[in-house]
């Protein structure tokens, strides 16, 4: 049966990447992992401080509370982004003109770049010359993210939400498109209701998009930093601090680059594991599938 | 190199990293690996369950050295053991 003749010599085509990766991630992550037992003060001056830095960011409360930010934001915009982007998809046209202009309108939020994202809504939410601004304070809603933590939350999420739902639909809508007309019509046939065809035919065709999907926008919004630094600049106090813009305050605007390497490497190893638990869901799906579609 | 301020801890810690992934390529091309399911939840080949125990000494290490007294050895025998464990029945 397994007789074929395997040979990797293809994996020397991925040499020139590997030197690559060496320079632009590996010597630099090696780098960050020496400057994290150390406090390097200068050229030919640091001390070895072993592991105390990772003793001190593990127990540093404001970073404690920028982690748990960073998760609730995190959690927040997939409850939201995920059914909202499905949704969507699902209403989108599926041919002619009115395919394409919907695709195109839908897509515009992904071209514009993140800190413009940032400037615009910025200037959108200010009371005195932001249309959302204005006009909530207009109806008499005392709506300002510079003072109130709520606002700047919500101004934060619906930020995200409109940035990046179009990303999801898009990436349901191809699932969706994929999907054979024969299982409609049997659905037809069955005289199956809406929810019925949804719940039994397209849902289960969208697993696997939706799980690239969730992974996605989950690593995104983890490592979000640019829109909420340009448009709260993590305020008011620091409620809307997340982990990036504090290790951004304390590696550059501090100079502190022994705790803020620790400080990396452990927000490194969290995504690592984030990503790996997402990416071995993926494969396993996809071969589960490949089992079923050989029995 | 002197800019990336290399120490002998951190040298010893990326060499070792280097020698399992050597090795494991020597033991590879020797006996290739057959992916198998131990008591982890999905089946692993070697290099999985490598990796999973690397990650997993990693937080290890993080949870004795930031939430607990203990010392940074204990961590690591910790680790070894899990490791150990983790690459003939996982």
């Amino acid at each position: 049966m397994n007789n074929k003749v395997y040979n990797n010599r293809a994996w020397l085509l991925v040499l020139p990447m590997l030197v690559l990766v060496a320079f632009s991630a590996i010597i630099p992550l090696m780098t960050v992992v020496n400057y994290s037992v150390q406090d390097v003060l200068g050229p030919n001056a640091s001390f070895f401080t072993g592991t105390e830095w990772f003793r001190t960011m593990l127990n540093d409360s404001a970073l404690q509370a920028a982690f748990g930010r960073q998760i609730l934001f995190s959690l927040i915009i997939l409850a939201i982004q995920i059914p909202l982007g499905i949704g969507i998809a699902l209403i989108m046209p599926k041919q002619g003109w009115q395919a394409s202009a919907v695709l195109i309108l839908i897509t515009l939020p992904l071209l514009i770049p993140w800190n413009v994202v940032g400037s615009i809504w910025q200037i959108f939410t200010r009371g005195d010359i932001g249309l959302m601004g204005w006009g909530l304070r207009e109806l008499g809603i005392n709506y300002n993210i510079t003072r109130n933590a709520g606002d700047a939350w919500a101004t934060i999420i619906l930020m995200d939400v409109w940035h990046w739902t179009p990303l999801v639909a898009m990436l349901c809508y191809s699932g969706l498109r994929s999907i054979p007309e024969a299982y409609y019509q049997a659905a037809r046939i069955d005289r199956a209701s809406k929810w019925a065809v949804f719940r039994y035919i397209q849902l289960p065709k969208l697993t696997n998009v939706l799980v690239i999907a969730v992974l996605l926008r989950f690593m995104h919004s983890f490592m979000i930093y640019a829109e909420p630094f340009v448009l709260t600049g993590g305020g008011p106090g620091s409620s809307t601090t997340f982990l990036t813009q504090s290790l951004a305050t304390m590696a550059i605007g501090q100079q502190d680059l022994g705790p803020s390497a620790a400080f990396s490497i452990i927000y490194f190893l969290v995504i690592l594991l984030v990503s790996w638990v997402f990416y071995t869901t993926i494969m396993h799906l996809q071969k589960d599938k490949n089992s079923q579609g050989g029995a | 190199m002197s800019w990336m301020v290399w120490t002998l801890p951190t040298a010893i810690f990326f060499s070792s990293i280097a020698a399992m992934l050597t090795g494991m390529t020597i033991w590879e091309l020797r006996s290739p690996s057959i992916e198998r399911k131990g008591f982890l939840p999905i089946s692993t080949t070697r290099g999985d369950r490598l990796f999973i125990s690397l990650l997993s000494a990693a937080f290890i290490h993080l949870g004795i050295i930031g939430f607990t007294s203990l010392s940074i050895w204990i961590a690591l025998a910790l680790s070894a053991v899990w490791l150990l464990v983790l690459m003939r029945w996982g």
